[in-house]
C-alpha cells in the first residue's frame, strides 16, 4: 500500500459497513463493463420477448408462398425462411421459448435441488448418504445426454424439455447446496442459535439459507445460460418447441437444409443464443467476483 | 521412493479403497436411474416400443419378451443381470444387439473426441499460458474475450457457421460424411477437422480459464521466486519450472471435461452426419428405440465415472502433498 491510499481506506471501510451487503454487490457489479453489457442485452431480449406481439413486424407463424428464402430486405430485414415467414419476427417469439425455458427449468432445479442440498448438508447421515449417492449418479450422465434421454422418454414438447433440462440441472444445485451448508452450519452463529434452541427447519431456513445465497444466485445465473443452449439444442433435434411455434434452436435446424440458397436462416437465430448466452456467463462472472467477500 | 514405505502409501491406499468402493452405490444408482426412463413412457410401453404394429398378438409378444407383465422390480432384475452380462438388449429397429451397435460407433467418437482434446490442449494451454503471463494487457485481455466466446457459443451453431464458409463458399472441406482413418487417412483428416474442432473450441476455452489461473497461482509461488533470483531467463522459468507444476490441474481437470465432449459429440455429430455414438443416441430417440438410448447413457456413464476415477488417482499420484 502506498502512502497516497492509506488516507482512503477508513472512509471505504465506513462506506461498506454503511452500505447493505445487497447494496455492495450491486455497487461493485456494475463497475464492471462485462457484466453492466450482460445486464443491458438481457434486458434488451427479455422487453423483446415481453412485447414480441408489439414489436415484431410480422406474424411469426404466417407462412407466404410468394415470399419463400426472401434475403433481408427493407421489408425482411432479417430476410424470410423457407416457407415465407419473417425471419426477425421468429427470432422475436423465440426469444419467449429460450428465456422462459432458461428460466423454468433452473426454477425447477433450484425448487428441487436447494431443499434436498439443505437436508443432505444439515441432517449428514444416512440421508445424506443416500442424496449424495443419487446426486453422484445424475452426475456421471453428460448433462445433455441426460436431458436428451429425459425428454426423449417424456415425448417431445416445450414443457417437457424443459422439465427434463431442469432434472438434469437438479444434481449441481445439490451438491453446491450441500457443500456450502457443510461450510456455514459450524460457524459461530449457527451454533448460538442452535444453543437458544431453535428448531431445525428454522435454522435451516433462517440462519444457513440466506448466507448459500450468493452462491446459488451465481450458479442459477451461469446455470441459465447452460439451459438456453440445452432448449435450443434439443429444439434443434425436434424434442423441445414444436413447429410451426418458433424457437431459436428449431429455426437452426431448418436453416441447415438451406446453407446453400438462404445463410440469413442460420446467422441470426444463432447469433440470438450466442449474445444471450454470452450476456448470462458475462453477468455471472461479474456476480461472483462481486459477490466474493475476500475482494473488498 | 521414500513415500513407498511410509504410513502416506497406506493412507492412499484407504483413500483408493474409499473412492472405489463409493462406486458401487454410484453405478447402483446410474441403474435405477436409467431404468426408470422406461417408465417415464407415457401410456402402454408395449404398445409404445410396438409403434404402427397394433396386431394383439404382436403386442403381446413384446409384453412377454420384455417382461413387461411382471411386476418393475423384478424386470429391473432381469435388466441389470443382462447388462452385467454385456446384454443390453437389442435394437427394435434393425434387431441388432445393442452392444454391438455401441462397439461399432464408439471408435468414431473416440477418433473425434481425440482430436478435439489435442486442439483444445494446441489452443488453450499457450492462450492460458500468454494470458497469465501478460496479465492485464491486450493479450490478457483478447485470451479472455475467446474463452468467454468458446464458453458461450452453442457449438451446433458453430459447426453451422463452419460447414457455410469453408464447404460451401471456400469449398476446401466436406460438409458431411465420414471416411474411417485405415480406409484413407487425408480423407478422414478432412471429413473429422470441422467436428472436431467444433467439440475442442469450448474445451480449449476452459482449459484456457484453468491454465491461467493455475499459472497465475504457481508464478507467484517460492521456487519460482528462487527460479528468479537465480538470475534464469524468464522464457525457462516459465515453460520450465512454472508450467510443469502449473499443468497438473489443467490435465484432472481436463479430464472431466469429457461429459462435455460427449454432450458435445450428440449435436455435432448430427450436423455434420458423423455415424458416432451421438448420432446413434439421436437416431435412437427418432426411432424410439429406447433399448438404444438406455444403453448409450448406461455405457457413457460407465465410461464417465472411469475417467473420473482415474483422474483422481493421477493428481494423487503427481501430487506428492496429497500423497499423506
Amino acid at each position: 500500500m502506498t502512502g497516497a491510499t492509506l488516507t482512503a481506506i477508513p472512509l471505504a471501510g465506513v462506506q461498506d459497513e454503511l452500505e447493505s451487503p445487497a447494496r455492495r454487490a450491486l455497487r461493485r457489479l456494475l463497475k464492471r463493463k462485462g457484466a453492466v453489457f450482460g445486464l443491458i442485452v438481457i434486458s434488451i431480449f427479455m422487453l423483446l420477448a415481453l412485447f414480441a406481439p408489439l414489436v415484431a413486424p410480422y406474424n411469426p407463424i404466417a407462412t407466404s408462398w410468394t415470399l419463400v428464402r426472401q434475403p433481408p430486405s427493407s421489408l425482411h430485414w432479417l430476410g424470410t425462411d423457407d416457407l415465407g415467414r419473417d425471419v426477425l419476427a421468429r427470432v422475436i417469439y423465440g426469444a419467449r421459448a429460450s428465456l422462459l425455458a432458461g428460466l423454468i427449468s433452473v426454477g425447477i432445479a433450484l425448487s428441487i435441488g436447494v431443499p434436498l442440498g439443505l437436508l443432505s448438508g444439515y441432517r449428514g447421515g444416512l440421508v445424506d448418504a443416500l442424496i449424495s449417492r443419487i446426486t453422484d449418479a445424475m452426475l456421471a450422465c453428460p448433462f445433455l445426454i441426460l436431458a436428451i434421454a429425459l425428454a426423449a422418454f417424456l415425448g417431445p414438447s416445450l414443457g417437457n424439455a424443459m422439465i427434463a433440462i431442469g432434472v438434469s440441472t437438479t444434481p449441481i444445485f445439490v451438491r453446491l447446496t450441500r457443500g456450502q451448508v457443510m461450510n456455514v452450519k459450524v460457524e459461530d452463529y449457527v451454533e448460538a442459535a442452535r444453543a437458544i434452541g431453535n428448531p431445525r427447519w428454522r435454522i435451516a431456513l433462517v440462519h444457513i439459507l440466506p448466507n448459500i445465497l450468493p452462491a446459488l444466485l451465481v450458479q442459477a445465473t451461469l446455470s441459465i445460460a447452460a439451459a438456453i443452449i440445452a432448449e435450443a439444442a434439443l429444439s434443434f433435434l425436434g424434442l423441445g418447441q414444436q413447429p410451426p411455434a418458433p424457437s431459436w434452436g428449431s429455426m437452426l435446424n431448418a436453416a441447415q437444409r438451406f446453407l446453400t440458397s438462404a445463410p440469413w436462416m442460420a446467422i441470426w437465430p444463432g447469433l440470438a443464443i450466442f449474445l444471450v448466452v454470452l450476456s448470462l456467463n458475462l453477468v455471472g462472472d461479474g456476480l461472483r467476483d462481486a459477490l466474493d467477500p475476500r475482494e473488498r | 521412493m521414500g513415500w513407498f514405505a511410509s504410513s502416506g502409501y497406506e493412507d492412499m491406499l484407504n483413500f483408493l479403497a474409499r473412492r472405489i468402493a463409493q462406486l458401487i452405490p454410484t453405478l447402483f444408482f446410474v441403474s435405477i436411474l436409467i431404468f426408470s426412463l422406461q417408465q417415464l413412457l407415457p401410456g402402454d410401453p408395449a404398445l409404445v416400443m410396438a409403434g404402427e404394429e397394433r396386431d394383439p398378438a404382436v403386442i403381446a409378444q413384446i409384453r412377454a419378451q420384455y417382461r413387461l407383465d411382471q411386476p418393475i422390480p423384478v424386470q429391473y432384475v432381469y435388466w441389470v443381470k443382462g447388462v452385467l452380462a454385456g446384454d443390453f438388449g437389442e435394437s427394435l429397429r434393425n434387431k441388432l444387439p445393442v452392444r454391438q451397435l455401441i462397439a461399432q460407433k464408439l471408435p468414431v467418437t473416440m477418433q473425434l473426441a481425440f482430436m478435439a482434446i489435442v486442439i483444445a490442449f494446441l489452443i488453450g494451454v499457450p492462450a492460458g499460458i500468454i494470458s497469465a503471463v501478460k496479465k492485464g494487457t491486450v493479450w490478457d485481455y483478447g485470451a479472455n474475450v475467446f474463452a468467454l466466446w468458446g464458453i458461450s457459443t452453442p457449438n451446433f451453431w458453430l459447426g453451422i457457421m463452419l460447414i457455410f464458409l469453408f464447404s460451401i463458399k471456400l469449398g476446401w472441406l466436406p460438409a458431411s460424411g465420414y471416411v474411417s482413418p485405415i480406409e484413407n487417412w487425408r480423407a478422414s483428416l478432412a471429413s473429422t477437422i470441422m467436428p472436431a474442432f467444433v467439440l475442442g473450441n469450448a474445451i480449449a476455452a476452459i482449459l484456457m480459464r484453468h491454465t491461467r489461473s493455475a499459472m497465475l497461482q504457481v508464478l507467484e509461488s517460492d521456487y519460482v521466486r528462487t527460479a528468479r533470483a537465480k538470475g534464469l531467463s524468464e522464457r525457462s522459468i516459465v515453460l520450465k519450472h512454472a508450467l510443469r507444476n502449473a499443468l497438473t490441474p489443467v490435465i484432472t481437470l481436463g479430464a472431466l471435461e469429457l461429459g462435455t465432449l460427449l454432450s458435445g459429440a450428440v449435436l455435432t455429430e448430427q450436423i455434420f452426419s458423423v455415424p458416432g455414438f451421438g448420432k446413434l443416441i439421436v437416431d435412437a430417440v427418432f426411432n424410439r428405440d429406447y433399448a438404444v438410448v438406455q444403453g448409450v447413457v448406461l455405457v457413457t456413464a460407465t465410461i464417465y465415472i472411469t475417467l473420473n476415477l482415474v483422474a483422481d488417482i493421477a493428481y494423487i499420484l503427481v501430487n506428492p502433498r496429497l500423497r499423506g
